[in-house]
């Protein structure tokens, strides 16, 4: 379920909005973010606050692949793997990094720190390669800079758990 | 580096995007409120159309003249959306564009909006340009508190609020019908027209969609006139300029400004800073995934709508990819044809089940598994992608086909010798 808060806040917002439906990818992406990921329970309560279907509701979330259908990780890695990125050993990157994460594609570590995905071209391919962490573009990349950034991010991880 | 008068640039900082201040400071917000006080739509409609300002989005249709779609009995309310969803390979001059100068695609709107009294704009733009969507959400608000948008507009009668809508991703939420319903919460698949969205788009409403960068130079063209805006290009059938956007194997990927009709050697050369040392120029694709492969022999042709056109290429975007001797011309196209069958909404057959079955065909070549009747099923293959619901498949049939015409030799080689000889980078 959701909280009471959100719940109200996302009614709010819902009602004071002329065409609901416009609503609907910013209203997923919230329980996303609360929840980490839309559980079939979370595609209902959507559906119910928009008086659809859940059908209608999953039929959204499994189009885009910004919005997860199954449990990811603290964060996301959408690496692009179109062709400037390709071209700049992308695909050595890619490499590195599942070795360094021990995990594949579409998975997610056993410390439920980071899941990678491969995504299209993300926009940045003056910066080839490029990844997002959690929607934030790091590039150009090669395996150092790669290991940097895992460092920090286990490190950020680890001391924001430490903090709270 | 270059002399060239830079008009969608002008206020670009290397670190920084340009304020409210230093927008008006340059003029910027002049053309919307002589608009809004002192000419009628039609007048602004008609400056865009004598300005030859092409649509910069890939297909190139005169924005004056879409605006002019809109009939002059069509309902209320009537909606402007700006298409911020480049998603082509190799395509990144909105995001640079919004990051420069975000008031300029606002002021662009709202003057798109003012010609065809409307007055919502939606900008749909990608997740992954969630700095440049925050970045708009804030410009915006800082723009209605300064009276340039939202209620009245400079006083006038005008008014206009611009919203922005997040994507969640797809390729295909870029193509106009599919960004409707995406914005409507159906699934994103393409519609074929009638009716036109000018007639009935977002919510039933009349709708004109427009390109993040031809929305951009909409503020200047009024401002300055079509005759001047005209006179940008270097040759007589463009107009304005462009943002080329360079990346791949050249010295200094990055986004440029220079008048249309540049010829194509000066973009690679002089302005992206020519070839990465120690190693020489193959081919480029001139304007992102769905165009055809330009060789050595294309290098000095102007890069226009109409002169390409001309020689059975694209300016689509003007993303220009640039590839190296050392690259693998089939392995590239593999990659290209991997992000449309990926990107494939799936509703009609060539398209869902034809790019699955190229892809495996160059998968194959690739990794010295061709066969040579493989090439007459891939030539096959790509006419019948012509035959698709929208533009997606033969969007990707182009870089294909580019392929089999213009480097017949690379794909004969790895069927022949059964490897890729460029193995370093195969995949
Ligand atoms: S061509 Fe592809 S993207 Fe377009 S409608 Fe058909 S399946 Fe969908
Ligand atoms: S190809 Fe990777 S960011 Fe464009």
């Amino acid at each position: 379920m959701l909280p009471e808060p959100l719940q109200t806040e996302l009614k709010e917002k819902i009602a004071s909005c002329e065409h609901p439906r416009e609503l609907v990818i910013d209203v997923l992406t919230a329980i996303q973010e609360h929840h980490g990921h839309l559980s079939d329970e979370a595609v209902q309560d959507a559906a119910a606050l928009f008086g659809l279907t859940p059908l209608e509701i999953d039929e959204l979330a499994t189009f885009y692949p910004f919005l997860y259908r199954q449990p990811v990780g603290r964060y996301v890695i959408h690496v692009c793997d179109s062709v400037i990125c390709w071209m700049e050993n992308g695909k050595g990157l890619i490499e590195h990094l599942q070795k360094r994460l021990g995990i594949a594609m579409g998975e997610t570590t056993p410390d439920g720190l980071f899941t990678l995905l491969p995504v299209c071209c993300i926009g940045y391919c003056d910066r080839a390669p490029a990844i997002l962490v959690n929607r934030k573009v790091h590039g150009p990349l090669n395996p150092a800079l790669l290991d940097e950034l895992i460092d920090r991010l286990q490190r950020q991880a680890r001391d924001g758990e430490a903090a709270s | 580096m270059s002399d060239y008068p830079q008009v969608l640039f002008r206020n670009r900082k290397p670190d920084r995007i340009a304020t409210l201040a230093e927008y008006r400071q340059s003029g910027g917000y002049e053309a919307l409120a002589d608009a809004v006080r002192n000419r009628n739509p039609k007048a602004i409609q008609e400056e865009l159309l004598a300005a030859q300002l092409l649509g910069r989005g890939g297909a190139g249709f005169p924005s004056g003249k879409k605006l002019m779609t809109v009939a002059d009995d069509a309902p209320f309310p009537r909606y402007i959306v700006c298409n911020a969803d480049e998603m082509e390979p190799g395509t990144f001059k909105d995001r640079v564009l919004i990051h420069a100068d975000p008031h300029q695609l606002l002021e662009g709107m709202a003057l798109a909006g003012y010609a065809i009294s409307a007055s919502v704009g939606v900008i749909f733009i990608r997740p992954e340009y969630e700095s440049a969507a925050r970045i708009l959400e804030r410009e915006i608000g800082l723009a209605m508190g300064a009276g340039c948008l939202g209620k009245r507009i400079f006083g006038s009668g005008f008014s206009f609020d611009i919203v922005v809508h997040r994507s969640a991703g797809r390729y295909i939420c870029g193509e106009g019908t599919a960004q409707l319903n995406a914005l409507q919460a159906r699934r994103p698949n393409p519609k074929l027209p009638p009716p036109y969205a000018t007639e009935k788009g977002l919510w039933n409403q009349p709708t004109v969609q427009q390109n993040v960068e031809t929305l951009c130079c909409m503020p200047h063209v009024i401002r300055n006139g079509a005759a001047w805006f005209k006179a940008l290009a270097l040759t007589p059938t463009g107009a304005g300029t462009k943002i080329y956007g360079v990346s791949g194997k050249v010295r200094r990927p990055g986004c440029y400004e220079l008048p249309m009709g540049v010829p194509l050697r000066e973009i690679i050369e002089v302005h992206a800073g020519g070839m990465i040392d120690g190693l020489r120029f193959k081919t480029c694709l001139p304007g992102g995934a769905s165009t055809r492969f330009m060789t050595e022999a294309h290098l000095d042709l102007a890069m226009d709508f109409e002169s390409l056109k001309a020689k059975g290429h694209r300016l689509g975007t003007g993303a220009v990819m640039v590839f190296d001797e050392q690259t693998c011309l089939v392995g590239a196209t593999l990659n290209l044809i991997e992000f449309f069958a990926r990107e494939s909404c799936g509703w009609c057959t060539p398209c869902r089940e034809g790019l699955p079955y190229v892809r495996d065909l160059l998968w194959r070549i690739e990794n010295g598994l061709g066969e040579p009747w493989f090439v007459g099923a891939l030539q096959q293959m790509s006419k019948h992608l012509w035959h698709s619901y929208c533009a997606l498949a033969p969007g990707a049939a182009s870089p294909l086909e580019s392929l089999l015409t213009d480097f017949p030799e690379e794909v004969e080689d790895h069927i022949r010798h059964k490897r890729c000889r460029f193995s370093s980078s195969a995949g």
